[in-house]
């Protein structure tokens, strides 16, 4: 086996493993892959199963043979299914609200919006209509912040779309929006206080599978009084707790 | 007092969770067991090993806890499973029959006189005749000297908690096919026609009671709550006054509506249950209704059909069309259940045109669990001349919005998902808090309900009858294409 210093062998290994099995119709079995590769098969089992849990290979239950996943198929796709995203996410998002008291949104990137995927209601009882499906602005919203923070295309697509005013506190300066994605990215959470509806503020934090891709974010909004101090800074205690359930909920996709 | 920890013994796990006042999950730990399939239609558990693994269980979740912090245990339980164990040794003498075991057979027994007694239609499902059946293979002269006890789940454990309490709630006891409705005692009559010893048996007790305190693993603190899981679920949704109703959706979907003070006697083929019971207060009745495919019908377009890569994955090829297109699936893969009952009929799927996709049968797929649920409902509502206002939902298949907004478009009620998903556990924690002041009352209980999302129904109302017309027509062609040749 070649391997060329500085360059990571698994990786090439992988890609050897994709070229072979895209090569014929047929599906392989471990051995012919390891036998095909000059790999001992505990190797090759290794990246075989790596690559079935992040969708590159499949596995068929009856006959134990190994054939390209449907994952590559939709490399331009977050990789993960809105509504599998809210399946796994339910018990964190509900335990959120609980927590914290406010409501909870959970938002994927779709089309330079923030499409809302799920929506917990504040546990106040007051009356309260679902959201789910809503289409939210990314630049003005905690959430939008966090998907922007972690997809550069997203934000120049965003950007040059033009950033649109909701209040007076909108960062509609391109250099001002860097400026915030860069501080969300550095602490780990998404802060919007009265930048898309007066008086509302929103704290967010991201969702990530594994290799810590950026599929979602999950926050709570909520009146600015009640998410954030005197000086307009995040409750740290609230804070915790949207990072916490982001935490779980990645460790719940990434795990899948 | 900080907390109140409740034991969810289900069919493929046993779970522990430390609930706080507000009803919060403190700490959960969950452990699952395995099935035993010995031969066609048995199904299996190792008893002792589900008391070791609770055993485990109340120690993990009680790390970081002292027990004298526990108000109080309630357990809520698998039904009808059996447990028949030595008296002497406290050791299982027989694996535990499951309530999805269909070994035995009820074909001989007279069901207008069961179900007058039991408000149960003879079925394999009860626990009668898997006593009779674990009697008659051998263990009939131990029964009779009294050495051998039964027990469902929450007798055994409760027997392994206390060292030798015998006793079990009328909840459960109503699921045995032994119990009378009237008396809610046992049925001496009954006990004849299934040849089993009164000696065997547990004592009834309430739902909601100190019955005794948990030994070496807990020790001291009261046992105070047992209930039958479904009844346990409509607890933990708080569904109190009568007319309040509850879905548990999962493989299949449970559907229990609280009837008051009275027992409904059902003329759509429902089951009249306890519904709970606390302390000497007058028991709560509760007519229950199963929808027997719902998730698993997603699992077979997932498995049978490959449609899909993930059960959530229906969701979204449902939402890439706007409406069924005509399409009905009636998914009567081993039946038709209430109201319908026919044993024969199996499932069609009709309507296909050339234009139906994919998305249409994934559409009607989550339309054939609304269209169940509504059958249910209009026979609850028929028979207990009570109108359902809302429906109160728990369960994995709540995580499908569509789903969700379907079953309230086709009820005609809001659906409400509420914040504490654990409704099983929840209720046995509640049952258990009350009988030991930790919680004061059913209000003080309903303090604690919030809910996490509600759908209202925005299907216009000739649509909504036209649909349900032609999924009337799609059952009639399921029962028109089993009819024997």
């Amino acid at each position: 086996m070649s391997h060329v210093p500085g360059l990571i062998q698994s990786i090439e290994r992988s890609s050897a493993v994709l070229r072979l099995l895209a090569a014929g119709p047929d599906r392989l079995r471990v051995k012919e892959v390891a036998d095909a590769l000059g790999l001992p098969k505990s190797t090759a089992h290794s990246i075989l199963r790596t690559l079935e849990h992040v969708g590159f290979v499949e596995q068929d239950t009856r006959t134990a043979r190994y054939r390209l996943g449907r994952g590559l198929l939709d490399l331009g796709s977050a990789g993960i299914d809105a509504n599998e995203l809210r399946g796994r996410a339910l018990n964190w998002a509900d335990a959120l609200a609980s927590r914290s008291g406010e409501e909870v949104r959970l938002g994927v990137l779709d089309d330079g919006r923030v499409l809302v995927v799920h929506h917990v209601f504040r546990p106040d009882d007051s009356a309260q209509s679902l959201d789910t499906g809503v289409r939210l602005p990314p630049h003005a919203t905690a959430l939008g912040k966090v998907l922007l923070a972690y997809s550069a295309a997203a934000e120049a697509s965003v950007v040059a779309g033009g950033l649109e005013p909701y209040t007076r506190r909108t960062v509609t300066d391109r250099r001002a929006l860097a400026r915030t994605l860069t501080e969300t990215r550095a602490r780990g959470w998404g802060l919007s206080v009265e930048e898309w509806r007066p008086g509302l503020a929103g704290i967010a934090a991201p969702v990530r599978t594994s290799g810590g891709l950026v599929v979602g974010a999950v926050g709570i909004a909520g009146p600015v009084e009640r998410l954030t101090d005197t000086r307009r800074l995040a409750r740290p205690a609230l804070v915790d707790h949207v990072v916490a359930a982001a935490r779980s909920i990645s460790r719940d996709v990434a795990g899948s | 007092m900080s907390y109140v920890l409740a034991v969810d013994q289900g069919t493929t796990s046993t779970r522990c969770i430390l609930f706080d006042r507000r009803a919060t999950v403190v700490s959960a730990v969950r452990t699952e067991h395995p099935q035993s399939y010995p031969r066609p239609g048995w199904v299996e558990h190792d008893a002792a090993r589900i008391w070791r693994d609770l055993q485990r269980l109340i120690r993990k979740v009680l790390a970081d806890v002292d027990p004298s912090e526990v108000a109080a245990i309630g357990i809520a339980n698998q039904r009808e499973t059996v447990v028949l164990w030595d008296r002497a040794s406290g050791v299982p003498v027989a694996p535990a029959i499951v309530w999805q075991d269909t070994r035995t057979d009820v074909s001989t027994i007279d069901p207008d006189f069961v179900r007058s007694r039991t408000g149960l239609p003879p079925a394999t499902y009860f626990s009668a005749t898997k006593i009779q059946w674990l009697l008659d293979n051998g263990l009939r002269d131990r029964a009779e000297r009294g050495d051998v006890l039964f027990g469902t789940m929450d007798s055994w454990l409760i027997w392994n908690l206390t060292g030798g309490l015998h006793i079990t709630d009328v909840t459960n006891a109503s699921r045995t096919m032994l119990m009378n409705l009237s008396t809610l005692d046992w049925d001496d009559e009954l006990l004849q026609l299934f040849g089993i010893p009164r000696v065997m048996l547990p004592e009834i007790r309430s739902s909601s009671e100190v019955y005794g305190t948990a030994g070496a693993v807990l020790p001291g603190v009261p046992i105070a709550a047992a209930i039958g899981d479904q009844q346990a679920a409509l607890f933990g949704q708080t569904c109190f006054e009568p007319g309040e109703a509850k879905c548990t959706y999962g493989t299949g979907g449970f559907l229990l509506m609280n009837t008051g003070a009275t027992p409904v006697r059902s003329g759509h083929g429902l089951i009249t249950t306890v519904g709970y019971r606390i302390g000497d207060e007058r028991p709560v009745f509760a007519l229950e209704g199963s929808i027997a495919i719902a998730g698993s019908l997603v699992q077979w377009v997932r498995d049978g059909l490959g449609l899909i890569g993930t059960a959530s994955e229906i969701e979204t090829l449902a939402g890439s069309v706007a409406d069924n297109g005509g399409c009905y699936i009636v998914p009567a893969f081993s039946g038709l259940y209430a109201p319908y009952w026919h044993s024969e009929a199996r499932g069609v799927i009709v309507g296909l045109t050339s234009y139906i996709t994919k998305g249409h049968l994934a559409r009607a797929v989550l339309e054939a669990t609304g269209w169940q649920t509504r059958d249910v409902v209009d026979a609850m509502n028929a028979d207990s001349g009570l109108a359902l206002t809302a429906l109160n939902v728990d369960g994995g298949m709540t995580a499908d919005n569509l789903l969700m907004q379907i079953v309230a478009d086709f009820l005609q009620v809001p659906v409400v998902r509420p914040m504490v998903a654990e409704t099983v556990s929840l209720g046995a924690a509640y049952a258990a808090g009350l009988a030991v002041g930790y919680w004061s009352d059913l209000r003080d209980l309903r303090a604690n309900r919030h809910s996490a999302g509600r759908w209202r129904p925005t299907l216009d109302s000739g649509r909504r009858e036209r649909e349900y017309a032609r999924w009337r027509r799609a059952i009639d062609c399921a029962v028109l294409f089993s009819r024997e040749d």
